[in-house]
């Protein structure tokens, strides 16, 4: 029943989710009430790149009760969103037990479909995707190929150029890729799933 | 007994050092694992961070061949690994409707609850209690031990441990003859996946744990995560720029210092492929 009676809840909130705002559409989507902070700050003292973000997670937080879509397009191209390393401190810390790192997941993901990715930020979307590709492609990361692949993404062709010759001689960067037997479900997984 | 092994990109390249001392410790005691055959990359921080439905079907193609293979429990030594299969495994067990999903799209079932060891539940499960016993060079060093994020967080999911203070890797160390040292970095993060793009703030966070275990006194950190090794080894140039000054610790897996006690060669145990040289 309490399922059910779930479902019935989810309906009623896709409904209205126009009327709502976004609020509600975080909801559906992470279990995430952003409306639950009461601004204690935990978070913010215990993420490990706050001093880096322009917009801290209580600041996020805080921001999104508004329900305000200013708002709400601000944090959507904020480097905080980029920056969050899921290191998953202000979930463990918040005394709401609200999931921050899983709200940061959702951003991300919104950002990227509404084409508002912060542009300090690209980089990191670059590597996420260089990541994906090389994992698309062999099934396991190929870290030659996923730096390469990061460097023409980025034109950021010095990076690790100091260590990789050092990697490169311990025998930690093989050159031939692994790649796996079974391509057709790898393809059929990236296919399907939906972002 | 059939005790599966996932290894994981990191240490098929970079990090190949914690597979070698992983398998060689094992094998020390007798025991040899069945790696998963045909398996895939976990996904890691770039699928939950743009895909959360890949970041889930990643992980499921791993455990559902374990499954197919007759495999009960799996050793995961990479805590990036770790943490992704179980936060996946307890996703779908958590929502019917994605597991029937993820079966459907793998062609596979997903039936099983494939229990997922991390390297120190995989020692104290299999090896803890004849370590003693074999240790032939006592460990006698003053050591920190280095948790990161991934093996205890998010602790409702993972249950492993103590949150804010895990004890652990300090009670195997001190098993071994270690002084394990209180610090305050047992569970801040390293900079993470950030190591490529935002080199400069994974040297800033890191430069801040290799600081401390210095101050403290440490001979020596240990890790059980490929990523934390890496970012406070491998990117120690950038952390001695950061710190303005040259730092002289060696981060070493959990598996390299059990072995070196127990008598498992340097060789072996791939302690030459660590940057920063230990002069145990």
């Amino acid at each position: 029943m309490v399922i059910l009676s779930l479902t019935i809840n989810d309906i009623f909130e896709k409904i209205n989710m126009e009327k709502k705002g976004y609020i509600s559409e975080i909801r559906l989507n992470t279990h995430v009430n952003v409306n639950r902070c009461y601004q204690c700050g935990k978070c913010s003292a215990g993420c490990a790149v706050s001093e880096e973000m322009d917009y801290t997670p209580s600041r996020v937080m805080r921001m999104l009760q508004t329900n305000d879509t200013e708002n709400y397009r601000k944090i959507l191209s904020s480097e905080s969103i980029w920056l969050c390393v899921s290191c998953q401190n202000c979930l463990t810390r918040c005394p709401m037990e609200i999931d921050i790192p899983q709200l940061m997941d959702f951003l991300r993901e919104k950002a990227i479909q509404e084409k508002t990715v912060n542009k300090k930020s690209k980089n990191i979307l670059s590597f996420h995707r260089a990541f994906l590709d090389s994992v698309k492609y062999t099934g396991r990361l190929y870290e030659i190929g996923l730096v390469a692949d990061y460097k023409t993404r980025t034109f950021d062709i010095f990076q690790d150029m100091d260590v990789a010759p050092k990697m490169f001689a311990k025998g930690k960067l093989p050159i031939i890729p692994e790649v796996i037997k079974d391509k057709k479900q790898m393809d059929a997984i990236f296919k399907n799933t939906k972002q | 007994m059939n005790i599966g092994f996932y290894p994981g990109c990191s240490l098929k390249g970079t990090s190949s050092e914690y597979a070698q001392s992983t398998i060689a410790l094992a094998k020390a005691f007798d025991i040899h694992f069945t790696e998963i055959e045909d398996w895939n990359c976990c996904g890691a921080t770039a699928a939950h961070s743009l895909n959360g439905e890949l970041a889930a079907a990643l992980p499921a193609r791993i455990l559902a061949l374990a499954e197919k293979q007759g495999l009960n429990e799996i050793v995961v030594p990479c805590a990036a690994c770790y943490n992704r299969l179980s936060v996946a495994q307890h996703e779908w067990n958590e929502d019917p409707a994605l597991k029937s999903r993820l079966s459907e799209i793998l062609g596979m079932p997903l039936n099983k609850k494939c229990e997922i060891l991390n390297a120190m539940q995989f020692i104290e499960k299999y090896i803890a209690d004849k370590i003693t016993e074999k240790v032939v060079n006592p460990f006698d060093h003053q050591v920190v031990c280095y948790y990161g994020c991934l093996l205890v967080r998010p602790h409702g999911i993972l249950q492993f441990d103590r949150l804010e203070d895990p004890q652990s890797m300090d009670e195997l160390m001190r098993q071994i003859g270690a002084k394990t040292l209180d610090w305050g970095f047992k569970t801040e993060c390293c900079g993470a996946g950030l190591s490529v793009s935002r080199t400069d703030t994974v040297a800033k966070l890191s430069g801040r744990i290799v600081q401390d275990a210095e101050d403290r006194g440490a001979e020596a950190i240990i890790v059980a995560c490929p990523m934390c090794q890496s970012n406070l080894d491998m990117r120690r140039s950038h952390i001695d720029s950061y710190l303005g000054k040259k730092t002289k610790i060696p981060v070493l897996y959990i598996t390299q210092a059990i072995g070196l006690a127990v008598g498992v060669s340097k060789e072996e145990l791939g302690l030459k492929k660590l940057f920063v040289t230990p002069a145990l």
